[in-house]
This record gives structure tokens, C-alpha cells and sequence, in this order.
């Protein structure tokens, strides 16, 4: 078998799982539908093992695989780039795709929508998956589109909640508007490269590196950077960066797996594979990066704020995906895009893995999500518990673990770069790190530390009340622990393992780019002396001491003397609120946006169509010729002596003027 | 031994089965009729399948010409012939009429025959206007289609139906008269001819060219419709039957927007590049205007009557960007908004036909009773909000391309349709669909039946077939447009 259909395999084996479970799915089973997705998706891993192989040895592919369109010398293709980014991102994506199709068996057994289930899962793998082996603009946005189809429906999965199909359409609106900026940064690629493949426009970047547009006069803008800018609203979009974070909190309507795989691992993360995959262009404009830093530090800081105040254990997973998403976005600023990417990889195993394990925990509490009605969940499940623990200490950057590479490495880059804004940025993933540790081990005492306080719950709400409420907690069946134990040894060791070829080794190659008079790796380079003396070097650190400083915090907040938190809160209730009501962006958006548009909308329809087209316009001409038509009946009486006199009249007075002409 | 006339086929055939089915008189023979108009429907689809196959995407010339006199006096020919914007549109009516013969199968049950009488003359008329060579003879189509569409939501349409009726056959005609005293002009400036290609030859001046502009602008910006000229619209679909429906949106406004590419740009190419700034700001506002007032709509009919008003928006923009992206991004769009348009008046139809009421609010939860429409309804409207591997997709994503190439600001203003089309096709989908049951009666409604499948089955290959691999189309399009475009770009003062 030759590569190229090894390429073509990876992506529409998922596909075929997809389409045979959701078209079939009940003619077949649930088991064989499960089977069916899962050979998919595993075929698809095994193969992305083969490339990845491949490609260490040195085979680099960028090929076609059809045409879509031809415009005289313009070729819009569907086509695939095999490098090292793409087959990194091959690995995460079938990876954790695999994992979760396996504990979805355990955790949507009792689901009616079992087989759609399976089949939305593997067509999101397949779109996951155009979307990082493209070689051009056009089926990357194919990509970016279909997983934000498939995110909707998903999200919207149990299509009868309310507050579920609420969130898919805020999903949905919310990365059109980052969809909006990225297709006009697309348009500006087409219209001044002329084309919009990948290696093309890499390549010609350089030249265009001073060309300046003007969107109002006498304002030139460069257009690196107004294309870097329009690209990055695409992201901040795909990957919640504030403003438009506010669709991910809600997305955790979803089914838990999907939380893992598409609001954590993956999806999200579509939004920082595309920056650094677009290195060539953001090299060039510091201003376009210093944006994204910006933007990245905000979300790394002020969205960990808001998973301390959060009680829904799947909410509190979903801030903290947010501030991390926030870290990578800072390390791309920095010109680290290998950082952010790698950032990217120890995350998603970590993040999967707290998920899952969130799932295993919400299984086990018969679907009640509330950290305050858990507590004490050790003993009964020991597997999750450990697994969350391996998470968590991951996330925080504990030395040695996953997490801890990536983010302490973030951190040093945004120390070295030299852009204007990289001190404030500094400051915010700093003090992100002390945060991030408090509300994860907030999370991980209340659920599986402390008091028993799950038979309190004071309704099982999901989508399942399986009349056994109130039982004892057990751990979950193998298919659920599986994968959250496969899932743990990536979060333990991946960093220690790869930070050496990632980040200072040539595994990237020509597949990121930074300029030369961005440094920050090449300082980095000298810094670094190995993993080993990395994670021991860190104890020295600030980083390091945040992070205890917040798990220590949160012990004795949590464990020890609860009514601290509780007298904090009410000391600074409005803070307290503020965050609560995550600095009220939900009220504002859906004031100004959707209220906005429908009042505006109604008064174009009532005032422009109705009253001024229709009304003035149509209908008023109508009337006008009906009154119009009044006056000429009046004339037409119907007696003949009427229509002699006027005849005559006529005739007088044509007489006379003719007469008056000769 | 038809090698010579297929157009005249493709026109005729039609027609003669309305005749046909005409013929089979009163509703006692309603099985007959239905029957008889399938098979003249899908005979007049397959007398059209030539001009594809026999296609020459290389030449820009008229193809599969045909010329007669008809009446020398006035130097009138029966002259058709097709190029590569002619000739999709065709195949798409031809195509959409054996659809809407299905569509009306078992819903129509009053005065069947006349019913399917109507969509089959008037698919004849419009393959008429397509093919049309000589200015009278398009004139004659033109308004003969007007007729059978009166009559269908005239007849079988509403309960406001006879105000709709007036008002779409006024609206159009209005400005069709103007296009009549144009056209009467140009017989006698290019030396008496009514030669569509001869015109395009004739020199002009600008204030000729400039009262002519507006005069085909008028007649052809009714149909598209443009705004402001598009209130007719809303109603006209509000009335109209679902067959009605599908034959308005999917093919009588490609019909005001084939009107720019045959007459407008090529006959009056100064006027064009002066007044591009004119459309272009009316086709912004129909996207951006309208995609608004689209939001707000309750009844679901009146909703994606508002969407095709945006949506050809796109078409008229993409003209005025005068290079091939743009162009063809609109004779795409055309072409997609065929399929789309079609297919969601469909379901309009096929929850009508269930529910017996068109407004948002008395749905919700659908997709508890009704899973496998449910899945087809979502696709259709994917498609309608532009997501990409269905056919919205590429003619929008190809006119904002071009837009951009122009005028950045253009293309930010079309671009919006990315939120405001996914906002109120998904928001409409959102109440109707989603949920739980409220209303008693949608939990008595089915799942769609084999014809309804078939129906919508068909138009769900269209959408992802063409949205997957467009390059048959363009294919089709690109030299004839590259050609008018050559044509346009040269002045025809004198």
C-alpha cells in the first residue's frame, strides 16, 4: 500500500463508521454500530502511527487528492500536508478520538440516541481531521465549519433540554462571528497571493511581508497584519478566546464524551494548530502577534478567575480548558508556536483524561454534577481517583508530569519575548498558574476528599434518573476506566519524553517557522538542559511555589475550614457576583446581539417593508390609481348627451387652436 | 433525427404534455393526469440530458442554435441557442418540474389537471427564456410564464391569495413594459433587428444606455427581486401552494437575474460600470436588510422567502464585481439556491401538509415524531446558512472572494449572511424541530413517506454533490463568462 492511500485512509475510515452508524444505525445494533465506529476510528490511529513513522524518517508529502473548483489559472483543491505538525496532530486527535469512542459504550449505554451518538463522534474524527491534514485555505475552512456542524450537534444531542439546544445555537452563532473575520482574512489571502494553498503562499509571503491595504483612507494598514488579525477572529472563535469564550462554558450541555473530545482535546484547539500552522504569515507582523497575546492573556487569567465560583464539576473543567486555551494563545504570541503546540498535546491527554474522569464521577453520582453533593468519593472509585489526580497534577505543572513542560516552558517564552505587551502577559499566565492550581484541587477535595455529602443531592437532574438515586457510588465498568488509565500514562510522561525533539530538537522542522529576530526559542535552546534538569530546576521556581501555594490554599480552604470561603464570599459578594455571573457577558451579548438584531430586524420589516415600501410605495400607487380612476368614472356617466356635449367641446376647441395656428 | 432542435424539444415538450394533461379533463381522470404530467415532466428532463452530454465547455459561442423566421415584417426569428449561463439553468428547471409534479401528487386534489397543466407549460416558457436568441421571442417567454405562476397562486394558493396575485403580476409587469419600449429602441438602433448577440454589438451612448439601465434594472431587478422591489415576494410564497413555492424560489428569480447576464452587462456594458456602485449597495442591503428582517418572521414561508431575497443578494453582487469569481459565485448561487430554496419549501410543504399551518410557534419537537425529516430538514438548512460541502457554500464563498478582490468593505458586508443566515435558519430550526412536544397535534404527525424521501432524497444528493465537487458547473460556466466579461470590459460609446 502506498502512502498516498495510507493518507486517504486516515481520514474516511471515521467516515464510513459515520456514515454506516448513522444511516443504518438501527437496522444494524447498537453493538455493531459501536464496533463498526470504533474499527473506523482505530484503523484510522493505526494508520496515523504508520505516517507519523513516515515522516520520521523524513517523508514530507503535499499532494492533491482532487480538484474542487478551476477558474482559469486559479485551482481550488482538496489536497493533504503531511508533515510533522499534521501527523502530531494525527496522533492527539485519533488518540483521544479512540478513547472516547470506547468509554462512550459505558457512558451512553442507557442512551436511546446510542447509534447517532457514534455516528457524530467519528464524523467529527473525520472532520478533525480534514481540517489538520489540509494543504490549503478552502478545506481548512471546510474543516473549521464541519467540526463546528458537528459541535452542534452534539452539544444539542438531548435535543429535548431546553437549556441544550439554547447552547448549540450559541455555539454555533458564536464561532460564526469568529467564522466572519476568518473567511475575510481568507478573502484577502485569495486576492493577494491568487491562490490559496498552503506551500504558495508560505513561500511568498516574504514579498508581500510590506505591502500595505487602506480599509479607510489615509490609514495604511499592513496587510500581514490585518490578514493575521482576520485569522485569529476565526480562532478566537474555534478555540473561546474572550470575547467570544462564551459558547464553551455552555457547550457542557453535551454528553461528557464530547466534552473531552471536541470542548477539550480537540476542537478547541483547532484555533491554535492554525496559527502555528500560518507561522510563515504571523511572523510578519508583530502587531497581529502582540493582539494575539493580548487576547491570550486575558482568557488564560480572567476565565480561571471564573472556575473558582463553579459548582458543576463539568463547568469547573470547562474554565479551566479556557484559561489553558488562553496559555497556548500567549505562547503564539510569543512566537512559540511549537510551545503552544506542544502545550496543545500534553493538554489534550491531561484535559481528556479530567473529563472522562468527570463522566466516570457524574456515572457514579447517578448524574448529579454538583462538587457540593460529592465528597469522599476515594474509596469507591479508586481508578477515577487516581486518574483525576494524575490530571490534575498535570494541569497545574506539578515537575516531571505532562503539564508541567509545556506550561513552564509558556512561561519562560512569554518572559523572553520581546513584544510590547509580553510584561502584562507575563504577569497574567503567572499568576494563572497559582489560580489554575487552587480551583483544580478546589475541585479534586470536594469530590473526592472530605465528607460524604452525595446522598444530599438535592435532585438528580441529566438526562437519566435511573430511579436508583441515592445508592452507593462504585467505580465504573472497565470501558470507562480503560481509557481514563491509557489516557493517564500520556498526562504522566509525554512531556518528559517529547519536550527534548518537539521543542529544541528539528521534529517541527519546516513545519513552523519563526523569523530571526524572534529569539525566544533559540534563548530557550540555551536555557534548557535537559528534562530532567528542567523539572528539577523548577522547585527554585516562582511557577512552581504558585502552584503548591494553590493546592495548599485550597486544602485548607476546602478541608480544613470551609467557612473561610464561605466568609470570603460573603465579604466580597459583589466580586463574588461578578464572577458568578462570569463578568456578565451572557447579559450583555444576548441584550445587545439578539435582542439588538431582532428589534432591528422587526423595525426594518415593520417600517421599511410594511409601512414605507408597502404601504407608501405599492400599496399607496395602487390607491392612487384607484383614485385616479374614480375621477375618470366620474366622467363616464353613460348618457349619451354627456359624451356629445364633451365631443363637441372638443371639436370646438380643436377648431379653434388650429385656427389659431394658421 | 431531433439532433437539430433540441431546445425546441427541450421548450415544446412540456407544453404539449400540459396540453396533454389538459386533455385529460375533469378531476374524475386525476389519477391519469398525474400520471401523465410524470411522464411528460420527466420526458421533458430527459430531451434536455443532450445538452449536457453534448456540451462544448471550450467554445463561448451560442450552442445548439436554432433560427427561423417567424415574423419578417419585423425582421422576428425563432432563433434559441444556449452558452455556458444558459444552459445550467435549463437542466435545473427542467429538473425542478419533474419534482414539483411529485410534490403535488396527493396534496392537490382540486382541479388536479390544470394544476399540473400550469407547471408544465410554464417549465416550457421558462426554458423558453433561457434559450431565447431574439428580444421578442425572450419578450413573449418572458411574460407567458407570468401566466401559468398567476394562476397557480391565484387558484390553488391562500386565503389572501388573489391580493398576492395581483400584486406579483403587476409588480413584474411593471417593469416588464419599460423592458418592452428598451427593447423597441434598440430594434431601431441596431439598424431593425431583434437579435439578442446583434445587440450586444450595437454601440450606444450614455444616456441611451443610462434610461435603458434602469429600464432592464427595473424589470429584471422585480424578479430577482431586489430590494426594495421585493415585497411582492414574501406574499406571493405565503399564498402559493407549495409547488408554487418551489417553481418561484428555485426558477422565476433566476430568471430576473439570467436577465442581467443576457441584457444588461453585455448591452449596456458603460451603464453597468457606472451605476455598479447602485446594484452593488442594493444587493448589500438585501443581504444585510434582509437577512434582519428575516430574523424576525414567525410565519416559516415568509422566513426563507426573506432568505432567497438575501441570498440573491449574493447573485446580483457577484455580477457587479465583473471578474469570473464573482460571476460564476453567482451563477452558482443560482443554481444552489435552486436546490436549497426547493428543498426547504418542501419541508414547509411536508409539515404543512401535516399540521396545516406555516407558523414557527405552533411546532417545536419535531424531531420526536418526525427523526428522519428531522435529519434532511437540518441538512437543507445548513445549506441555506452557507456551511461548506453543501451547495450555499460555494456561491457565497466565491462571491466573497471576489468581493474582497474589489472592495474589502464589500465583502465584509456579504460576509455578515455568515451570521445572520446561520442565525435565522438555525433559530427557525431550533424552535421547530428541537425540543419537546407542546402542541397535541404534532404528536399525531408521521415521518415522511416514500414519495417525501424521494423527494427530498434527491435534492440532498444535489446539495452535497455539487457543494463537494462544484467543478462540473464552473466547468460549464467558465468561458462563456470569461467571455461576456471580455465583452463587458470594452466601452460601446460611439
Amino acid at each position: 500500500m502506498d502512502m498516498q492511500t495510507l493518507y486517504l485512509i486516515v481520514p474516511l475510515a471515521p467516515l464510513f463508521g459515520a456514515i454506516v452508524a448513522g444511516l443504518f444505525g438501527r437496522v444494524i445494533g447498537r453493538s455493531l454500530s459501536h464496533i463498526v465506529t470504533i474499527a473506523g476510528v482505530a484503523v484510522s490511529f493505526i494508520a496515523s502511527v504508520l505516517i507519523f513513522q513516515d515522516v520520521l524518517a523524513g517523508h514530507t508529502y503535499n499532494g492533491t487528492v482532487y480538484t474542487w473548483m478551476v477558474l482559469g489559472d486559479l485551482r481550488l483543491e482538496v489536497g493533504f500536508l503531511i508533515d510533522s505538525l499534521t501527523t502530531m496532530m494525527m496522533l492527539v486527535v485519533t488518540f483521544v478520538s479512540l478513547m472516547v469512542h470506547i468509554y462512550t459504550i459505558g457512558y451512553m449505554q442507557d442512551d436511546p440516541g446510542y447509534q447517532r451518538f457514534f455516528s457524530y463522534i467519528s464524523l467529527f474524527t473525520f472532520s478533525m481531521l480534514m481540517l489538520v491534514m489540509s494543504n490549503n485555505f478552502l478545506q481548512l475552512f471546510f474543516g473549521w465549519e464541519a467540526v463546528g456542524l458537528v459541535s452542534y450537534l452534539l452539544i444539542g444531542f438531548w435535543y429535548t433540554r431546553e437549556t441544550a439546544i439554547y447552547a448549540n445555537l450559541k455555539a454555533f452563532l458564536v464561532n460564526r462571528v469568529g467564522d466572519f473575520g476568518f473567511i475575510l482574512g481568507i478573502g484577502l489571502v485569495l486576492a493577494h497571493f491568487g491562490t490559496l494553498d498552503y506551500a504558495t503562499v508560505f513561500a511568498k509571503a516574504p514579498q508581500l511581508a510590506r505591502e500595505t491595504i487602506t480599509l479607510w483612507p489615509d490609514t495604511p494598514w499592513k496587510l500581514m497584519t490585518v490578514i493575521g488579525i482576520l485569522l485569529f477572529i476565526g480562532a478566537m472563535g474555534k478555540s473561546a478566546q474572550f470575547p467570544l469564550h462564551v459558547w464553551l462554558p455552555d457547550s457542557m450541555e453535551g454528553p461528557t464524551p464530547i466534552s473531552a473530545l471536541i470542548h477539550a482535546a480537540t476542537m478547541v484547539t483547532a484555533g491554535i494548530f492554525m496559527v502555528a500552522r500560518m507561522s510563515p504569515l504571523y511572523e510578519l507582523s508583530e502587531v497581529a502577534l502582540s493582539f494575539i497575546m493580548v487576547i491570550g492573556a486575558i482568557t488564560a487569567l480572567f476565565m480561571g478567575f471564573l472556575g473558582i465560583v463553579q459548582n458543576d464539576i463539568k463547568r469547573v473543567v470547562a474554565y479551566s480548558t479556557l484559561s489553558q486555551l488562553g496559555y497556548m494563545t500567549v505562547a503564539l504570541g510569543a512566537s512559540a508556536y511549537s510551545v503552544a503546540v506542544f502545550h496543545l498535546m500534553t493538554h489534550a491527554f491531561f484535559k481528556a483524561l479530567l473529563f472522562l474522569a468527570a463522566g466516570s464521577v457524574i456515572i457514579a453520582v447517578h448524574h448529579n454534577q454538583d462538587i457540593r453533593y460529592m465528597g469522599g468519593l476515594k474509596k469507591y472509585m479508586p481508578i477515577t481517583w487516581i486518574t483525576s489526580l494524575i490530571g490534575s497534577l498535570a494541569l497545574i505543572g506539578t515537575p516531571f508530569l505532562s503539564g508541567f513542560y509545556s506550561k513552564e516552558t509558556i512561561i519562560e517564552a512569554v518572559k523572553l519575548s520581546h513584544l510590547p505587551v509580553a510584561d502584562l502577559a507575563y504577569w497574567a499566565v503567572l499568576i494563572g498558574v497559582f489560580v489554575t492550581a487552587f480551583y483544580s484541587f478546589r475541585m479534586y477535595f470536594l469530590v473526592f476528599h472530605g465528607k460524604e455529602r452525595f446522598h444530599h443531592a438535592p435532585h438528580s437532574h441529566g438526562h437519566g434518573d435511573h430511579g436508583h438515586h441515592g445508592g452507593t457510588p462504585h467505580e465504573t465498568p472497565w470501558v470507562v476506566t480503560g481509557p481514563l488509565l491509557a489516557l493517564a500514562l500520556p498526562s504522566l510522561a509525554i512531556g518528559y519524553m517529547t519536550i527534548e525533539p518537539m521543542l529544541f530538537g528539528d521534529f517541527f522542522g519546516n513545519a513552523i517557522y519563526v523569523a530571526d529576530r524572534h529569539p525566544v526559542m533559540h534563548e530557550l535552546n540555551q536555557e534548557f538542559h535537559g528534562a530532567v534538569a528542567m523539572a528539577l530546576h523548577a522547585v527554585t521556581t516562582l511557577p512552581f511555589w504558585l502552584a503548591a501555594a494553590g493546592v495548599g490554599l485550597s486544602a485548607f480552604f476546602y478541608l480544613k475550614r470551609p467557612d473561610i470561603p464561605a466568609a470570603i464570599q460573603k465579604r466580597f459578594s459583589f466580586i463574588h457576583g461578578m464572577l458568578v455571573n462570569k463578568y456578565w457577558f451572557d447579559e450583555f451579548y444576548s441584550t445587545v446581539f439578539a435582542k439588538g438584531a431582532r428589534l432591528l430586524g422587526g423595525s426594518l420589516w415593520r417600517r421599511g417593508d410594511q409601512a414605507v415600501i408597502d404601504g407608501l410605495i405599492v400599496n399607496g400607487s395602487a390607491h392612487l390609481v384607484e383614485r385616479l380612476s374614480r375621477l375618470v368614472k366620474a366622467f363616464q356617466s353613460g348618457y349619451i348627451y354627456h359624451y356629445a356635449f364633451a365631443m363637441l367641446i372638443g371639436v370646438f376647441a380643436l377648431v379653434t387652436w388650429f385656427a389659431r395656428l394658421t | 433525427m431531433f439532433g437539430q432542435s433540441i431546445l425546441s424539444l427541450v421548450i415544446w415538450v412540456p407544453i404539449l404534455a400540459g396540453v396533454a394533461v389538459l386533455a385529460t379533463g375533469s378531476d374524475r381522470n386525476a389519477a391519469l393526469a398525474r400520471w401523465v404530467a410524470l411522464a411528460g415532466a420527466l420526458l421533458g428532463l430527459i430531451v434536455a440530458l443532450p445538452l449536457v452530454s453534448d456540451f462544448n465547455t471550450a467554445t463561448s459561442s451560442m450552442q445548439f442554435v436554432e433560427k427561423a423566421a417567424w415574423i419578417p415584417a419585423f425582421n422576428v426569428h425563432y432563433h434559441l441557442g444556449v452558452d455556458g449561463i444558459s444552459m445550467p439553468l435549463i437542466l435545473l428547471n427542467s429538473f425542478i418540474t419533474v419534482l414539483v409534479v411529485i410534490a403535488g401528487w396527493q396534496v392537490i386534489q382540486d382541479k388536479v389537471a390544470q394544476y399540473m397543466a400550469a407547471f408544465l407549460i410554464m417549465s416550457g416558457l421558462i426554458n423558453g427564456v433561457f434559450a431565447a436568441l431574439d428580444g421578442i421571442l425572450f419578450y413573449v417567454f418572458f411574460e407567458g410564464m407570468l401566466i401559468p405562476l398567476y394562476l397557480i397562486v391565484g387558484v390553488w394558493g391562500g386565503p389572501n391569495r388573489v391580493y398576492a396575485a395581483f400584486k406579483f403580476f403587476l409588480y413584474t409587469l411593471l417593469g416588464s413594459l419599460l423592458m418592452l419600449v428598451s427593447m423597441i429602441y434598440l430594434y431601431f438602433q441596431s439598424g431593425g433587428s431583434f437579435d439578442i448577440q446583434t445587440w450586444h454589438a450595437t454601440a450606444l451612448g450614455m444616456t441611451a444606455q443610462t434610461l435603458m439601465f434602469f429600464a432592464f434594472l427595473l424589470a429584471f431587478g422585480v424578479k430577482v427581486p431586489m430590494w426594495p422591489v421585493h415585497t411582492w415576494l414574501p406574499d406571493a410564497h405565503v399564498e402559493a401552494p407549495t409547488g408554487g413555492s418551489v417553481v418561484l424560489a428555485a426558477i422565476t428569480l433566476k430568471v430576473g437575474a439570467y436577465g442581467f447576464l443576457r441584457f444588461i452587462l453585455p448591452i449596456l456594458p458603460d451603464a453597468s460600470h457606472e451605476f455598479a456602485w447602485f446594484v452593488i449597495m442594493l444587493s448589500l442591503i438585501a443581504v444585510a436588510y434582509i437577512g434582519l428582517v428575516a430574523l424576525v418572521q414567525a410565519d416559516m414561508k415568509k422566513l426563507i422567502a426573506y432568505s432567497s431575497i438575501a441570498h440573491m443578494g449574493f447573485v446580483t453582487l457577484g455580477f457587479f464585481m465583473f471578474n469570473p469569481m464573482g460571476v460564476e459565485g453567482g451563477l452558482v448561487q443560482m443554481i444552489s439556491h435552486g436546490f436549497v430554496s426547493a428543498a426547504l419549501f418542501l419541508c414547509i410543504g411536508v409539515m404543512y401538509d401535516r399540521l396545516h399551518s406555516r407558523q414557527i410557534k405552533d411546532y417545536g419537537g419535531l424531531v420526536n415524531r418526525m427523526p428522519v425529516f428531522a435529519a434532511f430538514f437540518m441538512l437543507f438548512a445548513m445549506a441555506n446558512a452557507g456551511l461548506p460541502a453543501t451547495s450555499g457554500f460555494v456561491g457565497e464563498f466565491m462571491v466573497i472572494m471576489a468581493a474582497v478582490k474589489v472592495n474589502f468593505w464589500f465583502a465584509f458586508v456579504a460576509a455578515t449572511t455568515l451570521i445572520f443566515g446561520a442565525a435565522y435558519t438555525l433559530w427557525m430550526y431550533k424552535r421547530v424541530v428541537f425540543g419537546s412536544v407542546t402542541n397535541p397535534h404534532v404528536e399525531d404527525m408521521h415521518d415522511v413517506n416514500a414519495r417525501e424521501i424521494l423527494l427530498l432524497g434527491v435534492l440532498a444528493v444535489c446539495v452535497l454533490a455539487m457543494g463537494l465537487y462544484p467543478r462540473p458547473f464552473t466547468d460549464v460556466m467558465h468561458v462563456s463568462v470569461v467571455d461576456l466579461l471580455a465583452h463587458v470590459a470594452q466601452s460601446k460609446l460611439p
